[in-house]
């Protein structure tokens, strides 16, 4: 049978860094060099939003500051994603390795990882795996430390100028951008916060080079991704696949053949519905997702399916922006109202331009993309909103 | 110099600073971006987004409170998506708001209600939330009432608590849609370290904080026939109160307010100022003690520094976070407690009334005084030595509720006695004049000369907003009585905000500071600024309440505390000497040690 999706094996298998040896030979390279082959490689960050991973990495080691971090953000919260623990499980070297590298380039000596609350029980494998990253940083002679701190569970700590405030013991509520973490991070102090995978593609890159690695994917979506495959499909799980598939391939090798739409990105993401899955694409040109892909079958109610996610964001907004703590509520009382029939059809079109506005207005990225599932899943499933 | 830089604001050229905000730039042109959760006192938050502008080809909008202004930016402020996304966010917030605004205190001064005006916000967009919100209302404070109902979470009230004040008694609790302001274990804000000093009140843009009105009451009192209502005016009152009533800032309203009050129908007008000038008396001395007794009698129960005792809220700030240095606190009653205790004994014995008859009221500039007229030690005459206290906002009210037309009163004086008094009990109102007028009573008492500064003014003390200020005076050709003095440098430290009370109170903890005397004033600048005063309040009201205060004190003709007739004669008549057994009984106090949490 011929594969449908383009299986990769870069990040899990091959080659686990058993003795650090990608760091080692990347600590004799030049910054310059380094940063070079990331912003050939093409690679934009894993947590969602792609942002050029060269760029962020330039940028920080620009800063004429001598206090300098680097965070790996685990809390990978997001509904539907589960892809993070699983590399900090198996690969956690390639984690350590990444950050290392990141520290070499900017001019960081402290570097911590941000762990999800929920994911406590991974604390002391990991924290063994430190001590052994400990010994062989030492003997490279790489003045380099990470620490492990713990989140406590709250969906927004997610967002870097959170995870910053909650590391820094205050309320995880997002800051003001700008200044943007490459300025002014945690401590104030110029940092990197890259998602977990992300630094996992840096040692891939570093190991494989730009060129192997931009075979990978589409021009704009280079490489490949860590899905977290959930839903309605025979073989949930985790699944490393090229980028840039259009989602029709997806949705036949992971659907269950009655697949009536795909939540790309999680409760954050766009709703796919299936006239439209022969035109997407997964990927920054199309749809981008953190890793998060829920298959949906006839089943399902996509009201259900909405009014799930809007409790979700109303319960997880921080509540300091008003867009996005009355926002969420509105929009979720209001298709509710809709649905009982005590508010008109027409007030989904109210709400359509309140989503709009939230994504114009939020102060950061949890408010700006509720609209993306709402307007997603109201304008393709409208008639299930209804009736 | 700070580098330039040229932005476009609705077609026009601004050159601002490099680190101007798109707000302050916007200003500065004279462009109007409504804001609500924005104040010029306090960081910026950019939570509420009513101030949002299209930048540039920026598909998403920017917070012009926040986004700093950049060269060749262009920004437009009024486009129909930012008059939608606005009229929006006001509607979301009405939708969390409990909208009954012919029942709010703030009906009319709300900078929420304004802005739904501005937006012609008509029937409701969506859905009324104010059912699903469990909101609960506490009134069991003396001071302050907090309706979390009339909410709209912009957090000026957390930055007030913990910025200005490092009380912190207010925060936020929960996320989402359960996100409130609240305190404690949310516990009732008595029970918390509220110190009660209403910054926060000043800066609330809703109803959501306001001071307990005791309005109806005083009028009840006032139409009693068997009752003999007598007011006293504090200092900072009388250069605030014509904001309450439509006059521009930095207005010495002294005699219109006098008329004011006897045109309310008060039995007597009589004025804190001259307990503030017998506080001078009274705490000089006390100062002067404490020094002889630790240099000639090497004492070791005495504690220095001597701290000011007259800004309640600084009192309650104290009792939580230092506890250990109560000692250090002047024994004095505020002058507003003075009075309270002198009018049912020493007014009445004078004037032939029962105490009993007498109902005490007090104009204050203060939230704090009301907690502080119900302590259980502010009993010293036999009653409850002031029975309510009414803020400067207060007083407005009823002067509005009894049509007189504010401007056109003559100027009156106060009656007597307990009516006189002097330029240093004026400068009460500011930071740095209780040691201003301290200072020049001490050390006239001690060498028989007045302060060696010009006019008596004696800058190095005058305390500055947003900052301690440290001074010291050389005490020199003593009186015999004092020689110990001779020589002796007087190290005297003023401080505005309880911030800065705290960041004195640690130096003096840590052994890092040396000094003998402290002033703090809770408020920032003082009672001017005090969180019973006209609302708004911002830098530039308050300096010009500032200037207001000193050109009082300049035009009074007698201006040290010693030299008040009234003073004079209430010593010989009925107190004895200073610190004298009277004294003790009806003027002095002591403190209760209470626990942060």
């Amino acid at each position: 049978m011929a594969e449908l999706v383009q299986r990769v094996d870069l990040i899990f298998g091959e080659y686990s860094d058993e003795k650090y040896k990608v760091l080692e030979e990347t600590l004799s390279r030049s910054n310059e060099d380094i940063i070079k082959d990331l912003l050939n490689s093409g690679l934009k960050g894993r947590g969602g939003a792609g942002f050029p991973t060269a760029m962020k990495w330039k940028y920080a080691a620009e800063q004429p500051v001598k206090e300098k971090y680097v965070v790996c953000n685990a809390d990978e919260g997001e509904p539907g994603t589960f892809k993070d623990r699983e590399i900090l499980s198996k690969v956690p070297r390639k984690v350590f390795s990444g950050m290392a590298i990141c520290a070499k380039v900017i001019g960081a000596k402290k570097g911590f990882i941000y762990l999800r609350g929920e994911y406590r029980f991974m604390l002391p494998a990991l924290q063994v795996e430190l001590k052994e990253f400990h010994v062989y940083a030492k003997k490279l002679k790489l003045d380099f430390t990470i620490e492990i701190k713990m989140g406590s569970g709250a969906y927004i700590c997610g967002e870097e100028s959170a995870l910053f405030e909650s590391m820094e013991g205050k309320r995880g509520e997002p800051r003001n951008k700008p200044p943007y973490p490459t300025v002014s991070g945690y401590l104030s102090k110029p940092t990197v916060i890259n998602n977990v995978e992300t630094f996992v593609n840096v040692v891939v890159i570093c190991r494989i080079g730009p060129v192997q690695y931009r075979k990978l994917g589409t021009q704009d979506s280079r490489g490949s991704k860590v899905f977290s495959v959930s839903g309605d499909t025979p073989k949930p799980g985790i699944y490393e696949l090229e980028l840039g598939m259009p989602l029709v391939r997806f949705v036949e090798e992971f659907g269950d053949g009655d697949t009536k739409a795909v939540q790309v990105g999680g409760a954050s993401g766009f709703c796919v519905p299936m006239k439209k899955f022969k035109d997407t694409i997964i990927g920054f040109e199309g749809v981008p997702t953190g890793g998060s892909m829920m298959i949906f079958n006839s089943s399902r109610s996509m009201y259900n399916v909405l009014h799930n996610y809007l409790g979700f964001f109303e319960e997880e907004s921080c509540g300091q922006c008003t867009p996005c703590r009355v926002g969420c509520q509105q929009l979720k009382k209001g298709i509710e109202a809709v649905k009982r029939g005590d508010k008109p059809v027409v007030y989904l079109d109210q709400l359509m331009k309140l989503s709009e506005t939230m994504k114009i207005t939020a102060k950061c990225g949890l408010g700006q993309s509720v609209a993306n599932s709402f307007s997603s899943i109201v304008n393709n499933f409208k008639e299930e909103m209804i009736y | 110099m700070a580098e330039k830089l040229k932005l476009q604001i609705d077609g026009i050229d601004v050159t601002v600073n490099n680190g101007t905000t798109i707000l302050d730039a916007a200003r500065k042109a004279n462009i109007h971006i409504p804001t609500l959760c924005y104040h010029e006192d306090l960081c910026v938050a950019g939570n509420c987004r009513v101030c949002v502008v299209e930048v540039g080809g920026s598909k998403a909008l920017v917070p012009a409170c926040a986004m700093p202004a950049s060269e060749g930016m262009q920004v437009r402020t009024n486009t129909g998506k930012v008059r939608l996304a606005r009229k929006h966010i006001v509607e979301l917030l009405l939708s969390e708001h409990n909208a009954d605004c012919t029942k709010c205190y703030k009906n009319g001064n709300c900078e929420l209600q304004y802005l739904a005006s501005e937006m012609l916000t008509g029937d409701p967009l969506y859905i009324d939330l104010v059912p699903e919100h469990n909101y609960t209302i506490d009134r069991f404070n003396s001071a302050i009432i907090k309706d979390d109902s009339k909410c709209i979470r912009c957090q000026r009230c957390v930055r007030t608590c913990e910025e200005l004040q490092s009380v912190s008694a207010l925060d936020v609790a929960y996320k989402g849609n359960k996100m409130k302001i609240s305190t404690f274990f949310e516990n009732p804000l008595f029970e918390v370290v509220c110190t009660n000093c209403g910054q926060c009140v000043l800066r609330c843009p809703t109803g959501a904080l306001i001071e307990r009105n005791y309005i109806d009451q005083v009028w009840d009192a006032i139409y009693n026939p068997n009752k003999h209502v007598v007011v006293q005016t504090a200092p900072a009152v009388r250069i605030a109160l014509g904001e309450s009533l439509g006059m521009a800032p930095g207005k010495i309203v002294t005699g219109k307010m006098v008329a004011a009050l006897k045109r309310l129908g008060f039995d007597a007008v009589l004025d804190t100022d001259f307990t503030a000038d017998l506080t001078i008396i009274e705490e000089g001395h006390e100062l002067l003690n404490r020094l002889k007794r630790v240099l000639v009698d090497k004492d070791p129960t005495v504690a220095l520094p001597m701290a000011t005792s007259c800004s309640p809220g600084w009192i309650k700030f104290i009792e939580h976070t230092f506890p250990e240095y109560l000692p250090n606190l002047s024994s004095c009653k505020s002058p507003q407690q003075m009075f309270g205790a002198l009018a049912k004994t020493y007014y009445a014995q004078k004037k032939g009334i029962d105490p009993k008859t007498i109902v005490s009221v007090s104009i204050m500039p203060c939230t704090a005084k009301k907690f502080e007229a119900d302590r259980p030690e502010m009993r010293s005459s036999g009653y409850k030595d002031v029975d309510f206290v009414l803020t400067t906002r207060e007083l407005g009210i009823m002067i509005r509720q009894a049509g007189l037309d504010f401007e056109s009163l003559p100027n009156e004086h106060f009656d007597s006695i307990m009516g006189e008094s002097t330029g240093a009990a004026v400068i009460f109102g500011s930071t740095g004049g209780v040691m201003e007028a301290a200072l020049r009573t001490a050390y006239e008492v001690v060498t028989g000369r007045p302060v060696p500064f010009e006019k008596l003014n004696i800058l190095p003390v005058r305390g500055t907003e947003g900052e301690v200020r440290e001074a010291s005076i050389k005490i020199e050709k003593t009186l015999p009585a004092w020689s110990f003095l001779e020589g002796v440098e007087l190290k005297c430290v003023v401080a505005n905000g309880l911030a800065h009370a705290k960041r004195v109170m640690q130096s003096v903890k840590d052994g890092t500071a040396n000094y003998h005397f402290i002033e703090i004033m809770a408020c920032p600048g003082g009672c001017l600024g005090g969180g019973g005063q006209p609302i708004p309040t911002n830098p530039e009201v308050r300096s010009k309440r500032k200037a207001a205060i000193y050109e009082e004190d300049m035009g009074m003709p007698i201006r040290k505390s010693h030299e008040n007739p009234e003073i004079a004669e209430i010593y010989k008549e009925f107190l004895g000497e200073p610190l004298g057994h009277k004294s003790h009984e009806l003027l002095h106090t002591h403190y209760t040690p209470r626990k942060r949490y």
